[in-house]
């Protein structure tokens, strides 16, 4: 076998001066970047009060804790934590769909083809994204204040977080769709509500389904943990057993959430693909 | 131009006819037994919850004022009548933020450092070994699951009160989510150049190093910068149980009623967000064109 021929690199060069002499500031572009992001990452370690020692203790502590927690068990509070779980799940569903039936006509405004003048759609858009620019959690307090601690808070925070992600998200749909339906029923000499019913719902409400679903899916997460500042579902009991240091009660309670979530995901993936088919998965 | 409709004899007319209500009558059935069956879980659900119309419509008038409430200063006044009023802790409440803001960016460096390192692992056509796909895969999954906030929780109870904790707990949530949408980048990555590198006698490190992180790493830094935004709404919630940034500050004037100091800390809140959204959706559209928007 023949050698490899020694490539001439002078005249390489000379012919791709684009490739070897690329000017400093593409050169020196990444290099600078990751030196920044460096730079600010030392600072919020130093910032945060990250100190080796401090860090092997906490280390060694979640290490015991993780031995603690096995094996898991609930102890004789299992059917409390059924309870809860229900709580937990009840509050994902209700919310949810309380927040996609309050999300709908409002999402109609914030639809470019539905408004078209922008001095009522910005303001309304603005309004969605600042009420999901607040966590549901932030919300959850809010709400505790007004109706009390309790699963009932929960619901009215997945509400009111949902209401504005959802809001936006329908608008997208709703400006998504074909428009042709929608003059097809105004040339027949439909009306504008007739517009929307016959024209757009047909085309948007699959799509609504199946975010719906989705967001039933993930409040399931979203449920489980805004016990934690007391309003009802599993997270109470959650925040409860961590704070009295009941580990193997902790894994339970996090499995329980594991294999709840598995199961919501797994029936609400199959709803998805009955309702919409598989090719307009959200 | 005439159109000629043609119209079918009677009798072939009634089976079609007979068919499509058919077909329309199942499908009418089939949508009322899902909505009664929905109508159902509801009211279960309505009950599980404990939810009182009655507690709603008493309250609900709370709600509203409430709002009113966090609008109007200690002196009666509405709170823009007086910004220096309102804001009078701008400069603990900044410092507050930028904690948050730290916290969320070194979180997320570490899990994206951290799911940079175990993509490679997961994504089902550059893993070296079946089992290990599955042991990561599994590993990712539980990290993502299992919420932010309770891995604080726990963290605080390990390494003590402050923003350690919170930073530990948005890394390894970072992790679990950032991994699986890299090893999806990864899996629709072209195998082409990795087959010519390996060709070259390459090792597994080198074939990922050549092969496969050019064609991905713009994904991975745009996922990144969106795990980013969420995670500074994360990060701002999780000084409720004490992982550190705006959230203490937040959760003391709500529990205590500071009226007014709640409605300035979640003004800050939203316009950080906001500004936040807007840079980094200005930033992935600079580093990677408008398409790359994901």
């Amino acid at each position: 076998m023949k050698d490899l021929e020694r490539p001439d690199t002078a005249a390489l060069r000379a012919r791709y001066p684009d490739v070897f002499e690329r000017p400093a500031a593409a050169r020196l572009a990444m290099p600078a970047m990751i030196a920044a992001a460096l730079a600010v990452f030392a600072f919020g370690l130093n910032d945060l009060g990250f100190e080796p020692a401090k860090f092997i203790a906490g280390l060694r502590q979640l290490g015991w804790i993780t031995m603690m927690m096995i094996p898991p068990d609930p102890g004789s509070s299992l059917p409390l934590y059924l309870r809860a779980l229900g709580e937990t799940l009840s509050i994902a569903l209700l919310g949810t769909t309380l927040a996609a039936l309050l999300a709908l006509p409002v999402s109609l405004p914030a639809a470019r083809n539905i408004v078209p003048p922008n001095i009522i759609r910005f303001p309304v858009r603005r309004f969605l994204d600042s009420i999901r620019g607040v966590d549901t959690l932030i919300w959850a307090l809010v709400w505790i204040n007004v109706v009390g601690l309790g699963p009932f808070a929960g619901v009215l925070a997945i509400m009111v977080s949902d209401f504005g992600a959802l809001g936006k998200l329908f608008s997208e749909a709703i400006e998504a769709a074909d428009k042709k339906q929608v003059e097809g029923i105004r040339a027949s000499g439909g009306s504008a509500l007739h517009e929307i019913r016959f024209g757009l719902m047909p085309q948007v409400l699959p799509v609504i389904a199946g975010q719906v679903l989705y967001f039933i899916e993930s409040n399931t997460r979203s449920a489980s943990i805004i016990g934690i500042v007391g309003a009802g579902g599993i997270g109470l009991q959650l925040a409860e057993q961590i704070r009295v240091l009941e580990w193997q009660k902790v894994s339970f309670l996090v499995l329980m959430i594991l294999v709840a979530v598995a199961v919501i995901d797994f029936i609400s993936s199959k709803l998805r693909f009955a309702i919409i088919g598989r090719r307009a998965v959200a | 131009m005439t159109i000629a409709v043609s119209i079918l004899p009677e009798r072939q007319l009634a089976a079609l006819n007979a068919a499509y209500r058919q077909a329309v009558a199942r499908k009418r059935l089939r949508l009322f037994a899902g909505a009664a069956l929905f109508v159902a879980a509801l009211i279960l659900a309505a009950v599980g919850a404990e939810v009182n119309l009655r507690t709603l419509f008493t309250y609900f008038g709370n709600f509203v004022s409430y709002f009113d409430r966090i609008l109007t200063l200690d002196n009666g006044q509405r709170v823009w009548t007086d910004p220096a009023e309102w804001l009078w802790g701008w400069r603990k409440w900044l410092k507050m933020l930028g904690e948050t803001l730290l916290i969320s960016y070194v979180g997320t460096l570490i899990g994206a450092v951290l799911a940079f390192c175990l993509n490679f692992l997961a994504a089902e056509n550059t893993s070296p070994a079946p089992w290990l796909r599955f042991v990561v895969r599994r590993l990712l999954e539980f990290a993502r699951t299992v919420p932010g906030i309770v891995f604080a929780l726990i963290f605080v109870m390990a390494f003590g009160l402050g923003p350690m904790a919170g930073v530990l707990a948005i890394a390894i949530h970072s992790t679990g989510a950032l991994g699986k949408l890299f090893a999806e980048i990864v899996e629709n990555a072209d195998m082409k150049p990795v087959e010519g590198v390996r060709s070259t006698g390459a090792s597994w490190l080198s074939c990922m190093r050549f092969a496969v992180l050019p064609q991905v790493s713009a994904g991975y830094v745009s996922y990144a910068l969106l795990r980013f935004e969420i995670n500074v709404r994360e990060s701002s919630v999780m000084g409720f149980v004490g992982a550190g940034g705006i959230g203490q500050e937040l959760v003391v004037a709500i529990r205590k009623f500071y009226y007014s100091d709640v409605s300035a800390i979640l003004l800050m809140i939203v316009v950080t967000i906001f500004i936040i959204d807007i840079t980094t959706g200005w930033l992935r559209g600079r580093l990677f064109g408008k398409d790359a928007r994901l």
